[in-house]
This record gives C-alpha cells, sequence and structure tokens, in this order.
C-alpha cells in the first residue's frame, strides 16, 4: 500500500490522499496531497506540472511580436492583460509611445477581461460551494461580455489583440454602442448576485471565518490581488504603479480586513463594480488618432533587462525580458501570480475541515496554466 | 436573551433562503428571460462576427485569381510553423522568370488563430474566415492547400 513512495497512513495514524488531478473542483489539473487527522488537514503540499508547456523556454526563439500570442494560454481568464503586460514590457524596451487612442482601448478591454473573468469566478464558487444556480446566471452576463470581446479582437478568451505599440487593430463601429448595453445589464444584475449568494446563509456559514489569511502571512508567501486584498494587503499595481494611462482614470482599491474567504469574496464582488465605473468613465471619450505606433517590421530590443508588472484578475503578473540585442529574447520569466498565491494555500488550509479546501481554493481564485506555464 | 438570538438567526437564515428562492421562482416563470443559443439546430442562421477568427484563406475571384505574391511575410509571421510556402519560378509572357507560389500549405491543427499572418500580409492575400466546425476523423484533412489547382496570381499585385 503506497502512494507516491509513501504509506497511506503515516505512523502517526495520519491519512494521506489526493486530490486531483482530475477533480473537477480543483479547475483543471492541480494535484493536491493531504496529510488528514479524521477530517482535519494536517499538511497540504500541492504537485506541479501537469500542464507545463514551458512557454518561456519557448518564447527564446520567437521574436517579440510573436511570443506574446503564447501567454494567452497562461492565465487564459485574463488572457489580454497578460498580453497587455508583455506589449508594455517590449515597448519599454523600444521607448514607444503608445498612442492615447490605443491606451484607453487597451484599458477597456483589460476592464471587460476583469470583470468577465470574476463572473466565471463567481459561478464557479458557487458550483464549488454547491450552488449550482449562481453558474448559470454569471454566465449569461458573462456571454455579452464575451460577444464584445469576440466582434472587436475577433476570439473570446485567446485574444492577442495587444502588439507591441499599441492594438492590432481598430474597435469594431459597433463597440460602444455593445458595452453601454452590457454594462446597463450587468449593473441590473449586481443585486441578483448579491441576493442569491451573498447573502445566503449557507454560504456565510461556508466561507466565514474559513481559511484565515493574516495580512503578514499575505505578504511574506508573496500573494498579491483579491487574495492579499482580502487580508488588507494594499498592492493593486493599477495604484502603485500605474501602466498605460490607469493614473487618469479614478477607481477605488477595494481592501477588506477579514482575511478569510467571505473578505476575498467581498473583495472581488465590489472589484466588478469598480471595473464597471472604470469602464463608464472612459466609453464616451476614447479619443482620436492612431491605434497603433509604428515600430519597426523586425523588432530589437536594446541590449538590457526590462521589467513590467500589470494587475491581472488575479494579483500581480511580471514580465522580465533579458536581451542581448538580438530579434528575440534571451531569456524570459513570467511572475505568476497564481504560483505565488497557491503557495498560501497550505498555510490556509491547514488546521481546517476537508470541505473547507475547496472553499479556500474557490476563492483563491486558481488558474492551474499560469502555475505551471 | 438566548432564545432571541436563537430565533433571530433562524429568522435570518430562512428569510436569506427565501430571498433566492425568489429570484430563481422569478426566472421559472418567466422563461423568455432566460439566454440559450440552440446550437447545432440554428445553424442555417447563426451569424459569427465578421472579425472572428475561425481559420485561415486565401480568397479567389472569379477568374481563379488569387493575391499571393509568395514573399513569405506570412510563413515569417506566425509562431508555430503553420504556413508552408513552397514557390516556383514562372515564365512571364515576356521571356522574363518571376516568382510565384505553387502551394501555399496550411496546418490548421498547429493553428493558434493569433491573426498575426494576416497583418503581415502586404498584399492582402489572405484572410480570416468565420467558420469554426474543424472536427474531422484524419488528422491529414487538418492539412490544407489554400491555393485553388490552376490559379493565377491576380493583374497589378505585386
Amino acid at each position: 500500500m503506497s502512494l507516491l513512495g509513501e504509506d497511506i497512513m503515516t505512523e502517526e495514524g495520519e491519512f494521506v490522499i489526493n486530490i486531483g488531478p482530475q477533480h473537477p473542483s480543483t479547475h483543471g489539473v492541480l494535484h493536491l496531497k493531504v496529510w488528514l487527522d479524521g477530517e482535519m488537514i494536517k499538511k497540504v503540499q500541492p504537485h506541479l506540472g501537469y500542464i507545463h508547456r514551458s512557454i518561456e523556454k519557448m518564447s527564446e526563439s520567437l521574436s517579440y511580436r510573436n511570443f506574446i500570442y503564447a501567454t494567452s494560454r497562461m492565465d487564459y481568464l485574463s488572457a489580454h492583460i497578460n498580453n497587455q503586460a508583455c506589449a508594455l514590457c517590449v515597448e519599454k524596451g523600444l521607448q514607444v509611445e503608445v498612442p492615447p487612442r490605443a491606451q484607453i482601448i487597451r484599458i477597456l478591454m483589460a476592464e471587460l477581461t476583469r470583470l468577465s473573468s470574476h463572473q466565471l469566478w463567481w459561478g464557479c464558487t458557487g458550483l464549488d460551494l454547491g450552488a449550482v444556480t449562481p453558474f448559470f446566471y454569471a454566465f449569461r452576463e458573462r456571454e455579452a461580455v464575451l460577444a464584445i470581446m469576440e466582434e472587436s479582437c475577433g476570439a473570446r478568451l485567446t485574444q492577442n489583440y495587444c502588439v507591441p505599440g499599441g492594438v492590432m487593430y481598430d474597435i469594431h463601429p459597433n463597440f460602444q454602442n455593445r458595452v453601454k448595453d452590457v454594462i446597463k445589464q450587468i449593473k441590473s444584475k449586481f443585486q441578483e448576485y448579491d441576493d442569491i449568494l451573498s447573502g445566503n446563509v449557507i454560504f456565510e456559514q461556508r466561507t466565514k471565518g474559513v481559511g484565515y489569511l493574516s495580512p503578514e502571512d499575505a505578504v511574506s508567501f508573496g500573494c498579491t490581488g483579491p487574495t492579499a486584498r482580502g487580508s488588507g494587503v494594499s498592492c493593486d499595481v493599477r495604484k502603485w504603479f500605474p501602466y498605460d494611462g490607469y493614473e487618469k482614470v479614478q477607481f477605488k482599491e477595494i481592501l477588506e480586513t477579514g482575511g478569510d474567504c467571505y473578505a476575498r469574496y467581498m473583495v472581488r464582488m465590489a472589484e466588478m463594480k469598480q471595473s464597471v465605473y472604470i469602464i463608464e468613465q472612459l466609453i464616451d471619450h476614447i479619443p482620436e488618432g492612431d491605434f497603433q505606433a509604428k515600430t519597426k517590421a523586425v523588432i530589437k530590443l536594446p541590449k538590457g533587462e526590462f521589467y513590467q508588472r500589470v494587475e491581472t484578475a488575479r494579483g500581480e503578473l511580471g514580465v522580465y525580458i533579458v536581451s542581448d540585442g538580438a530579434a528575440s529574447p534571451y531569456r524570459i520569466k513570467y511572475r505568476s501570480p497564481n504560483f505565488s498565491n497557491l503557495s498560501a494555500l497550505g498555510h490556509m488550509a491547514t488546521g481546517s475541515k476537508i470541505g473547507d479546501l475547496v472553499a479556500i481554493m474557490a476563492t483563491i481564485d486558481l488558474v492551474i496554466p499560469d502555475v505551471d506555464r | 436573551m438566548f432564545l432571541k438570538e436563537y430565533f433571530g438567526t433562524i429568522f435570518r437564515s430562512v428569510r436569506s433562503l427565501l430571498k433566492g428562492m425568489k429570484l430563481t421562482g422569478y426566472y421559472f416563470t418567466h422563461p423568455k428571460e432566460i439566454h440559450t443559443e440552440e446550437y447545432p439546430d440554428n445553424r442555417a442562421t447563426l451569424q459569427m462576427f465578421d472579425r472572428f477568427k475561425g481559420e485561415v484563406v486565401m480568397p479567389h475571384d472569379d477568374n481563379n485569381e488569387h493575391r499571393c505574391t509568395g514573399c513569405q511575410a506570412c510563413e515569417i509571421a506566425c509562431p508555430n510553423g503553420t504556413i508552408k510556402i513552397i514557390t516556383k519560378q514562372e515564365l512571364q509572357p515576356d521571356g522574363k522568370k518571376k516568382k510565384a507560389i505553387d502551394t501555399f500549405v496550411y496546418h490548421l491543427e498547429l493553428c493558434t488563430m493569433c491573426n498575426l499572418c494576416v497583418v503581415a500580409c502586404p498584399s492582402d492575400a489572405i484572410v480570416m474566415a468565420q467558420t469554426f466546425e474543424h472536427s474531422v476523423y484524419d488528422k491529414k484533412q487538418l492539412k490544407k492547400v489554400l491555393n485553388k489547382p490552376g490559379s493565377k496570381i491576380m493583374e497589378g499585385v505585386e
């Protein structure tokens, strides 16, 4: 009786089970090895590598225009923001001014991406905790947001809309009207979200006080995004290191001090409203002009190191490019938010019940391809 | 005091459940607000967005002429090696030889629909089509030749 070379029952009487890699509640191929004492979790150990595609190594043989598309496959729910991070990093090396129109389009698309990502998360959180109906309500609005993406970018998830210097092509003539319609629809549905899940007694009992993460631990584990902001750590890259003109937009950084699953839930619910607020400010003020700055056909970055961070729907994504002056990067490293957030999972889950593990995983909002890359 | 709190909790809990049930009940009694798309029954009327990236195609006009000069810009722009262009030397009427495409091979199974080839093309020879039902039984069927047999390059395209 052995399991990965170890006994199922340890000498202290702890029971070892595997959750995943094919478990529906792990949202992908996450493999968690869990040590249990009865129903209490003693230790959680994530096993990675099931969906490793060597995107970083692959990018070393691609040109600066070509490597961007692969980042859509990392955190596929915030694909546009990943592309934006890469484009910004290349622009930093080239020292290209992005036209204001392209900047506004990028912000609008990024916030729409954040909105759709949080909507999917909201539905899946309900699903993980046993409520099936929210999933359908979430996908109803998400579908409308993805239709905007499909109309302007040509794809629903893996858009590849950002290119060094701006965006690939101009927005669709229908874009503004469609966004306004969708925003109106979404705003009227926020109350429904709260009615069906936020105020539900079963949901509250399963999330309040579960998976506590102190602010100190959030910082030491390197958590970012809503996971850290649920513990009261101010870490919004859009506020601290504004990019693409986020400094001109008004929005609030959402902070909750609870540190439990419910606090992280409330952060994301409020972030959706902030995204809508940002879109409302910009949708009528898209400046005229070019949607793309002129760049050379073959992009060559000067010798050096370039780093750019952005706020994806899950936290801080960092793109680090080392260039030796050639047409393709010498080395690329992505600092992905999910990898750091996952590292805090063991700490959060230790001492809670096995059923709470799913609630904790749901509110960290893990996307496994981003963990492995 | 304890009893008041006890029954208060029960009351609040039941109310929160009823609030949720009211919402689901509303949609149950209003089937017109339910959003579903009846694919594949609506195949005949289904209209994709004009920018939707389904697959790369090479448009030909009525005279079986395309716009591809065989410059291989798309082949260089492709990150996955999806496109392979085999060129040939074609004899012009005035006796000069000119580069032209023999076969434009497109591997749909490798394509990620990133649109970089279409953007890179200097003569607008390839575009994205809105088809999306690509499933076949044999992988070989996904290897496509985009230029039609016997096709020529259009007059005036350099």
